[in-house]
């Protein structure tokens, strides 16, 4: 039973990084289109720079948050490369993430070099029914529903939100408005990389992290985004905390080596079913 | 004051407005203007440059050569009603007042949207329906509660009638006589069907081929045979059909003209391209004449 708990916890830790991932997807693609491939990498230029900050002698807390902030510059200076010309379509946009990630990844070489590196999290940890659970793992729990009840609210209650959400429901009939499209778009990728480097400082002590962290994050992010349609918050939170649940249930009670492609396979079939109960799929991607 | 001189109280001022798109010109001088309060109509065939000169007006378009003055605050009602389909009426309606933030009053003023439901009362019924799953007719209602909520003084609507049912068109241009003369809203309208925008507004413009073809009174302007054989479709002394100042019948009733007809009307904007839209607009025409007919 214990072990069922702390594989649950665990889980849920993970599942949580992966929906920080997924939920800067979901924000980027609401407003501009554009699937952001290059979110796993803001990811990693948050824990990396967060790491490098550490290792200078800054206090945690304080290198976390200039690891996001550099995060979100990163993502802003992405937007401006991916939907900075006007009338780039997102399909363009999307191979220019694509590319602007895999150039992230010299940069990030001659920086950090090519060894995964890791930092201390929150030490300590509490027992919970028998089970020793680490204080990090409560953390990331505690950052990401904080997380996505602030996202929530932006897109569910404020003006702003709604007119993120125009910005990719009717470009036009934005800019008839006074919307600006693009700068929407732009906030949309600064936000974007903030969660993106959230997820990184918050994962870090969990795995460590290369330049190549990114293909397993954006993989699973992607994942859990297509959950929600590359909308909704909440499916994505759903999809996000199933994937990493799976993830760790498998490792634990199975072997680690299956425990993404067992995962990704159960999302793959909860996709499946969820496009055979309703037409409405259709009408969401086009 | 004779309405067709120019005067600095024009709260639109167009003077040889010439607009490219890269080698093809849409526009080629054009002059135009609007009185504080007053409903011009721009009518003139497809591609004629209409939209490309609305689009110049709220300075989504830059133009070549020329000027274009707009003295008062413009709202635009874009083409095929642009609803946010995946927001509900309401924040349809509240986005228009985006371009507000940071002037004057308070943010909660700006975001009121009572007084819209007040004048379109046909939308407080579905004000927490997403847009998009609205009908053509109530659609284009929240397009123009939308651009209101900007508190313009000009309105500008690109294609009223596009895709509607007659009766749908008589109330929407019923609304628009009524904002006109109770708030005073100058309204510039954009009609291919020349008879509706000649009855609803006071003056109007012919555009062809990017060019000014004719001006004037909407009355001088229906009597002229060019205009009745190239616009109005037939020959003159046809009753006209249920404008701002005749209304229609509020209740189609059995004997209503052709209740098929409407229902393809209304659903093409939701379904159909542009070109279906278009396509049914001639039975819209036909369906009006009809109704006003009937009516007399």
């Amino acid at each position: 039973m214990s072990d069922f708990l702390v594989y649950l916890i665990t889980g849920l830790g993970t599942g949580c990084g992966i929906a920080l991932i997924g939920s800067g997807l979901v924000l980027i693609h609401r407003v501009t289109r554009v699937v952001n491939f290059a979110q796993g990498t803001f990811a990693v230029v948050g824990a990396l720079t967060a790491i490098s900050f550490l290792d200078t002698g800054l206090p945690h807390g304080l290198a976390e948050l200039l690891g996001v902030a550099v995060a979100a510059v990163v993502g802003l200076l992405f937007g401006m490369v991916a939907i900075g010309r006007r009338g780039t379509s997102p399909q363009a946009a999307l191979m220019v993430t694509l590319g602007l990630g895999i150039l992230a990844y010299a940069v990030e070489v001659m920086l950090w070099g090519d060894q995964g590196r890791s930092s201390e999290g929150l030490s300590g940890a509490v027992t919970v029914f028998g089970a020793r659970i680490q204080t990090h793992y409560l953390l990331i729990i505690g950052v990401t529903v904080a997380v996505f009840a602030a996202v929530a609210a932006l897109f569910g209650r404020t003006d702003a939100g709604k007119a993120l959400s125009a910005c990719s429901s009717n470009p036009y009939a934005a800019r008839v408005l006074g919307i600006s499209v693009t700068r929407m778009g732009l906030i949309a990728f600064t936000v974007g990389g903030a969660l993106g480097g959230l997820a990184g400082v918050l994962l870090a002590p969990m795995n460590s992290v290369s330049f190549d962290s990114d293909v397993t994050l954006i993989i699973n992010g992607f994942a859990a985004a297509v959950v929600g349609s590359m909308h909704h918050i909440g499916r994505t939170l759903a999809g996000a905390l199933f994937l990493g649940v799976a993830e760790a249930m498998v490792a634990g009670y199975g072997s680690a080596t299956y425990q993404t492609v067992v995962a990704l396979g159960l999302v793959l079939a909860l996709m499946i079913g969820q496009a055979a109960r309703t037409h409405s799929v259709v009408a969401e991607a086009g | 004051m004779n309405p067709s001189q120019p005067s600095r109280s024009d709260v639109v001022e167009v003077r040889d407005l010439v607009v490219r798109y890269g080698a093809a010109t849409a526009l080629d001088s054009v002059s135009l203007r609007v009185a504080p309060g007053e409903m011009v109509a721009l009518v003139g065939p497809n591609g004629a440059g209409k939209s490309t000169l609305v689009n110049t007006l709220t300075g989504i378009l830059t133009p070549a050569f020329g000027s274009v003055e707009v003295r008062a605050r413009i709202a635009q009602v874009p083409e095929g009603r642009q609803m946010f389909g995946d927001l509900t009426v309401d924040d349809n309606l509240r986005l228009g007042a985006w371009q507000l933030r940071g002037r004057g009053q308070s943010r909660r003023k700006q975001r009121d949207t009572s007084w819209v439901y007040e004048l379109l009362p046909d939308l407080v019924r579905v004000r927490d329906r997403k847009a998009g799953g609205l009908s053509g007719g109530q659609q284009q209602m929240v397009a123009v509660g939308r651009a209101l909520m900007s508190r313009p003084e000009v309105l500008v609507i690109d294609e009223l009638s596009l895709g509607l049912a007659p009766l749908v068109v008589a109330d929407l241009a019923e609304h628009l006589a009524e904002l006109n003369r109770e708030q005073g809203t100058a309204v510039v309208l954009i009609e291919q069907n020349a008879r509706l925008a000649l009855d609803l507004c006071s003056r109007a413009y012919v555009l062809e081929a990017g060019r000014i073809a004719a001006e004037g009174d909407s009355a001088d302007l229906a009597a002229s045979p060019d205009i009745a054989r190239a616009y109005l479709g037939e020959a003159q002394g046809l009753p006209s059909p249920p404008g701002a100042h005749d209304p229609g019948p509020d209740d189609p009733g059995p004997d209503d003209p052709d209740p098929d007809d409407r229902a393809t009307a209304d659903l093409a904007p939701t379904v159909g391209t542009a070109e279906t839209a278009r396509g049914n607009q001639d039975t819209t025409v036909q369906a009006a004449r009809a109704a006003a007919r009937e009516a007399k």
